[in-house]
């Protein structure tokens, strides 16, 4: 069943994440192109089922019954190209990240330079890195050999020696991956991604070849001083295809429908974030955040370029057992508005990881859920920002860079009960700087445009020009230096109709001027106690037109970064105050 | 729309596949009797290797320490065996520095697998061999009653059932833990004392059944020497009413415990396996359900976590939940009489 990439219309995206299979149609509506409807089911890559088809089957179904068309014959096989009468779809796209996350051992040279470069790759795809090879490695090489055999990766990611540069001492350290899985048997052993000096592919291939999958990428440390990822990227996301193959039923039909393009779920949020970044201002950047059971991916593109980190250990899945070993649970705590022990979030990560797919039914279990949300996009943050590139704009090193906009996705965000709870989240977590727009992907779309925009990129623009993305708001964030209650910035709206309002805003307060989406405002900024509010310096005034949304207009005046009293009982006091301002 | 399942059944067939990670040796034949601590296959999983620089020990440059190799891949070696030389005037030997077999010989190396303990796979429960599979392991096939839990600490092992638990949320004190228990299999309600488990070991006891246990204690349970199941929650909460029905009722039987952590993507979960005769209509329990009204439901989730009742309804549409989120839902009749909405994703069947 191959896919037609002539003259294709209407597009299918099939997405299997690790809770939920979800199928999207995309038509052409009245000249443009459309998202019609989705359906979605649970996934059933697990037991007893072990095969995403039969999830995808039922999505299939659903997505009959929400859209009317009928996209299965009577042969229980999907239609493609479409027919004359309507029925099934022109084009397909898949992606996926069900499933545990890939084990990853990396080798490099020097710590410093093509291991750095090695665990950047390693974090752009559903990954754990279990060991690392270098030079400094103390250990003897059948210590090596003996740690591969125990850890059983998926892949190693072989990195080191600049272009004319070291080879000798690569070939070494790959010579404990050649005996390792010598010694494996042939349908464990890992693939290789060689992407080291280029003048050793030869000698790799003679070593390597014969024993197991190797491919090889350009070189990501040409230089000391250059580093080359994207292309290595792109065959990773290849291997992440091919050991899901190996291991997931279903996974290689699923891959054979898309013509061989299923990709990570993440390489293709990352990639809808990119091309967002070509269009909107170049100074900024734009930000992607996905919150998923499976991981938390942060895509963050700079005038094309991306930086994709995704976060295996940060998903709000089976992981969360886990989260305490990266904060404790009284740094999650800080994040409510309640009292709760640490024993009860302790507990509750343990049972939300019993039940991944199971959500919080009581306020108390959401305001914890939420809490995670929050913790979970911070340290992933933390960790992602020092993959951005060293150019981008921003106020100072601790505080997030400048982004327009920011997109979110994942259904702790998408499905809060209200859209105040949805942006407080966003904004304790990402906690943005300057002005910027900040929209939900409510209907999980943006990794199938992501996909679907290397085959058909003019359905991507049109999807994402409709209002797909639900936007939340503009969000203002000032920042500067001044006690808690001191007037940092007046503003003023001026509305369509010509009527203004000013506003006076307090350190430490959130402020929301209602315009609703449809409407247009221009507004005034004239910062005080020199604060800097993306007008082009610290103290500088001046204007700028904002489009409505779901909370219209948000100044958060809170700090950046965000410092909340030490005091539980005064911290809890603040949120409930924030929280009311929203209206959450 | 597809329900997560849990068996907690009091009589049922059972097979279950049990295989090692590799290929290794299967030491059990089609039909044969087992324990749920026989060992059924065993592997030399992650055996230590040495290598040795022949070249360099000899003195010698590669390609002429080749040739003085006295061994070849797949010799068994003895401590002391001479693996390369003598060369020169001192007649310079190379010899075994362990038992093992050789790997590699050549390239100036020779590469050794240390003799080492096998890793043994257990059975699991106790029942009959029904098939083998390859060199990876076994199906083996029993009838009883069988209860799944949340946790277990990768343990197993078999013994007569002790209820200590005189009520579902009765907390397992250190001061119940008594030598009459040596050798059992010991059913508490709750566990927050280390001291409990500890004594558990120092019986010994042959295993340890909760319904709930102190997250705390998770790691010191995954130290102790014999196999902790907990059945329903980290932290405190009652066993649920079907599980403890079930094991209350069965006390100085024999059980099994197969404390494998819960792994959706493997299929595997704890497990406790009564073993009983099966009677004519005995079958295997069903692992796909879609709900249907007068299923036996648990619910996993606050604020009815852990309470057992009856599938009534399954509402139509979207149900706002107390928490303001909309999602699938069923009324379900608890079994204390009361009326209440659950989310569908948080319940459990039980069949």
């Amino acid at each position: 069943m191959a896919t037609s990439t002539v003259d294709a219309e209407s597009l299918l995206s099939i997405d299997v994440g690790s809770i939920t299979t979800r199928a999207a149609l995309f038509d052409l509506v009245d000249g443009r192109y459309r998202y019609l409807g989705s359906g979605s089911v649970l996934t059933t890559a697990y037991a007893p089922f072990h095969d995403i088809g039969e999830g995808i089957r039922s999505a299939l179904d659903r997505l009959q019954l929400v859209t009317g068309r009928v996209l299965v014959g009577g042969d229980e096989r999907l239609i493609i190209p479409s027919k004359d009468d309507g029925s099934g779809v022109d084009t397909l796209v898949a992606t996926i990240s069900a499933g545990p996350p890939l084990n990853m051992i990396l080798l490099g040279l020097l710590e410093e330079v093509s291991l750095e470069s090695a665990r950047r790759l390693a974090s752009t795809t559903y990954a754990r890195v279990v060991d690392s090879i270098s030079l400094n490695d103390r250990r003897k090489p059948e210590d090596r050999i003996d740690a591969i055999l125990r850890l059983r990766p998926d892949i190693i990611l072989a990195t080191g020696g600049t272009e004319k540069g070291a080879s000798q001492s690569v070939l070494k350290l790959l010579d404990s991956i050649g005996l390792a899985s010598y010694l494996m048997p042939e349908d464990e052993r890992p693939a290789v991604l060689f992407a080291g000096n280029q003048a050793l592919q030869d000698d790799v291939q003679k070593s390597l070849g014969k024993l197991l999958r190797l491919q090889f990428a350009p070189n990501v440390r040409p230089t000391l001083e250059v580093e080359q990822t994207e292309a290595t990227q792109v065959h990773l996301s290849d291997l992440y295809r091919s050991v899901r193959s190996r291991k997931l039923s279903g996974v290689e039909e699923l891959d054979i429908w898309a013509g061989g393009g299923l990709m990570p779920t993440a390489t293709a949020f990352g990639r809808v974030i990119r091309f967002l970044s070509k269009v909107y201002d170049p100074i900024k950047g734009v930000l992607g955040v996905d919150v998923g059971a499976s991981a938390t991916t942060i895509a963050g593109a700079f005038n094309g370029e991306l930086a994709l980190s995704v976060f295996p250990q940060f998903g709000l899945g089976k992981s969360l057992a886990e989260l305490v070993e990266y904060c404790s649970p009284e740094a999650i705590a800080r994040w409510l508005h309640i009292e709760m022990s640490a024993s009860s979030i302790r507990e509750y990560l343990h049972q939300k990881s019993f039940y991944p797919a199971s959500v919080p039914a009581t306020a108390e279990e959401l305001h914890l859920e939420q809490a995670l949300a929050r913790q979970v996009m911070q340290m992933a943050l933390r960790k992602a920002t020092s993959f951005f590139p060293a150019k981008v704009m921003r106020y100072g090193p601790l505080l997030s860079p400048w982004f327009e906009p920011i997109v979110a996705s994942g259904s702790v965000l998408t499905r809060a009960p209200n859209n105040a709870q949805s942006l407080l989240m966003l904004l304790d977590g990402v906690q943005p700087t300057g002005v910027t727009t900040i929209v939900l992907d409510q209907n999980h779309i943006a990794p199938a445009l992501g996909a679907a925009a290397a085959i058909n990129s003019t359905l991507a623009v049109q999807v994402l020009e409709t209002s797909t993305l639900h936007n939340l708001g503009t969000v203002i964030s000032p920042v500067g230096n001044a006690r808690f209650g001191t007037p940092v910035l007046r503003l003023r709206i001026t509305y369509e109709d010509g009527r203004e309002v000013p506003v006076e805003v307090k350190q430490g307060s959130i402020e929301v001027l209602p315009l609703p989406a449809g409407q247009s405002a221009k507004l005034n900024l004239t910062p005080l106690q020199r604060y800097d509010v993306g007008m082009g310096g610290a103290g500088r005034s001046g204007g700028l037109r904002v489009v409505g949304g779901a909370l219209g207009v948000v100044i958060d005046a809170r700090g950046r970064p965000l410092k909340m009293p030490e005091d539980p009982a005064r911290r809890r006091e603040l949120i409930r105050k924030w929280r009311s301002t929203l209206g959450c | 729309m597809l329900a997560q399942v849990t068996h907690i059944l009091p009589i049922t067939l059972l097979r279950r596949e049990r295989l090692l990670s590799s290929p290794g040796r299967v030491v059990v034949r089609k039909g044969q009797k087992v324990s749920a601590t026989d060992v059924i296959a065993e592997i030399r999983l992650n055996p230590q290797h040495m290598l040795l620089d022949i070249a360099r020990s000899l003195n010698l440059p590669v390609r002429e320490a080749d040739p003085n190799i006295q061994c070849q891949a797949g010799d068994q070696v003895s401590q002391g065996d001479v693996l390369a030389g003598p060369v020169g005037f001192t007649k310079r030997v190379v010899r075994a520095p362990k038992n093992g077999r050789v790997i590699v010989a050549g390239e100036g190396q020779i590469l050794l697998e240390l003799e080492g303990p096998p890793v043994e796979l257990k059975a699991g429960m106790p029942g009959i061999v029904a098939d083998l599979v390859g060199d990876r392991g076994a199906i083996i096939e029993t009838s009883g009653a069988l209860i799944q839990g949340v946790w277990g600490n990768n343990r197993i092992d078999f013994g007569l059932m002790h209820v200590l638990a005189r009520s579902p949320d009765d907390e397992l004190k250190p001061d119940r833990m008594d030598v009459s228990l040596r050798g059992s299999v010991v059913l508490g309600g709750y566990c927050r004392d280390p001291q409990s488990l500890k004594l558990g070991g120092e019986l010994p006891i042959r295993g340890m059944i909760l319904g709930s246990m102190d997250a705390a204690l998770l790691p010191f349970a995954l130290k102790v020497p014999y196999p902790v199941i907990i059945l329903d929650a980290v932290g405190r909460r009652p066993m649920n009413p079907a599980a403890y029905k079930l094991l209350s009722t069965n006390d100085k039987r024999e059980v099994s415990l197969n404390a494998e952590g819960w792994d959706r993507f493997a299929g595997k979960r704890p497990e406790v396996v009564i073993p009983l005769p099966a009677s004519g209509n005995t079958s295997l329990p069903r692992d796909v359900v879609e709900f249907l009204p007068g299923q036996s439901v648990l619910v996993t989730r606050a604020p009815y976590a852990g309470r057992t009742g009856t599938l009534s309804n399954i509402l139509l549409g979207l149900t706002v939940l107390p928490s303001g989120i909309k999602t699938q839902a069923a009324e379900i009749r608890l079994d204390n009489g009361d009326n209440v909405v659950v989310p569908l994703v948080n319940l459990e069947v039980l069949v």
